[in-house]
């Protein structure tokens, strides 16, 4: 009895693994500075699958998850921003219009508005199958509601009255859209994040916009408190309960627990996790969170040039460090606001030195998949 | 005139060759390029119509002086060169 009870256990953890490997994404899609890159696992190793635009820098390498569609938006030194996709893992690309801003879009008077860079992008929702929106510098948020033929400024963000004086530049020259977070309840529902203006969310479908800034710090400004100004540098809901938001901020780790209403400062007060750009929330567990801290903030490199990630069980409560198997000494990595992703049990992030680096147990191994990457700009699983 | 073309857009555009074109206005040049090219203004031009900040346009040899409009006199140009400028890494 006692034998045949170990077989099932056997076969059970067999096909719970054969289970794992089905509906693991085991594909890591990375924008970098010279290109778009994916690595799929096969037989244990991380094998390159496809390089794509070698050379050009690819702002966000982005793969829709409901038509598996793959997308590259690309910052081209010379010749302008501009917007790919592939329905075939990468093997062809078809260009379409870029998003740009309509006749007589100023930043500010006299500064006329041209789209300067792609941060963020995003499906509309689950039910929504062609509806896209696309976050840039200078500020502009567009949607495509034809799967990225076309995409429209949405003008009530781009009219909003803190615009021109209470939003600036973070990162960058101008101020950037970098996140953009759908209900997955409700496509109306969407939060964005901007550097510098902070958070807002809108639950028209984009309609009208709110300032969702309470709690936060801008340690940089005269008044710290005030409404607008605020630089999130990463802002994600917890897929397992999307009403908990998390964002690395410049001036720490913030959560949210009441749909941005307020926001509560989760940094340590003595161990790394606070200064960073980049944060992923477990798939099933809102409280469990990863950061990658870097050296606040005039001296952007891996504190004590130790790499590092830090993960949080509790909501931010405490903070475990991860090193096993990353470099601690002499590493200068810092991981971008895009360039941290988790997936089940999965982890990999993509830094500043190009170095490649994934975890099988939610960070506690890490592996090296590449150390001589471009600098790496967004990292993505994808099946 | 002639319209010559760096040989980096010949990447994004691998047809593309020396032109022999008609026309009045820098934008107008550009317009009839881009019928040949479909898109190749985009990479050239902002969506303001401004010559992008890594392109550079040269006239009988001389830059371009307005990047904004390009509103340079072209009447008597035998030749116009679009080229990339030096930057990045």
């Amino acid at each position: 009895m006692k034998y045949i009870y170990f077989r099932l256990c056997l076969v059970g953890k067999f096909f719970k693994k054969r289970l794992v490997i089905l509906f693991m994404k085991s594909t890591i899609l990375l924008g970098t500075r010279k290109g778009l890159i994916a690595y799929t696992l096969k037989n244990g190793t991380w094998q390159l699958e496809n390089s794509s635009f070698e050379g050009i820098p690819v702002s966000i390498a982005y793969a829709d998850d409901r038509s598996g569609t793959w997308w590259a938006c690309l910052d081209h030194g010379h010749w302008g921003v501009k917007l790919h996709y592939s329905v075939d893992r990468g093997v062809t690309w078809h260009e379409v219009p870029a998003p740009a801003f309509p006749e007589g879009s100023e930043v500010k008077p006299g500064v006329p508005a041209t789209t300067r860079y792609i941060w963020a992008m995003n499906h509309g929702s689950i039910t929504n199958s062609s509806r896209l929106w696309l976050g840039t510098d200078p500020g502009g948020l567009f949607l495509s509601e034809d799967n990225g033929q076309n995409f429209q400024l949405n003008a009530s963000l781009w009219n909003h009255p803190t615009r021109v004086n209470g939003w600036f530049g973070g990162g960058r020259d101008l101020p950037g859209i970098h996140s953009i977070v759908v209900d997955p309840r409700d496509e109306n529902h969407i939060f964005i994040g901007i550097s510098c203006a902070g958070v807002f969310e809108s639950l028209d479908g984009g309609n009208t916009w709110h300032i969702r800034n309470t709690g936060l710090r801008a340690d940089f400004l005269p008044d710290p408190n005030q409404e607008t100004g605020h630089d999130p540098h990463i802002l994600v809901a917890a897929p397992s309960n999307p009403d908990i938001l998390w964002q690395q901020n410049h001036c720490g780790i913030f959560k949210s627990i009441d749909r941005g209403l307020h926001w509560i400062d989760m940094s340590e007060s003595d161990g790394p996790a606070r200064f960073g750009f980049a944060i992923a929330v477990a798939d099933d567990n809102p409280d469990q969170a990863w950061v990658a801290p870097a050296k606040a903030d005039e001296n952007r490199i891996a504190i004590d040039k130790a790499l590092c990630i830090c993960r949080t069980d509790d909501g931010g409560k405490t903070w475990k460090q991860l090193r096993n198997g990353l470099p601690q000494q002499n590493a200068y990595d810092i991981v971008y606001r895009h360039a941290l992703a988790s997936a089940g049990d999965t982890v990999a992030f993509g830094t500043t030195t190009g170095n490649l680096f994934f975890s099988p147990d939610r960070g506690e191994h890490w592996e090296t998949i590449n150390n001589y990457l471009p600098l790496v700009h967004s990292v993505q699983f994808v099946r | 005139m002639t319209i010559r073309f760096t040989k980096s857009l010949k990447r994004f555009f691998p047809e593309l060759t020396t032109l022999n074109v008609h026309s009045d206005s820098l934008q107008s040049v550009l317009m009839e390029v881009n019928k040949i090219y479909p898109g190749i203004r985009q990479y050239i031009l902002d969506e303001r119509g401004s010559l992008r900040k890594h392109v550079n346009i040269f006239i009988d040899g001389e830059m371009l002086n307005d990047r904004i409009t390009l509103s340079d006199n072209i009447d008597t140009a035998n030749e116009i060169y679009i080229l990339q400028a030096l930057s990045g890494g």
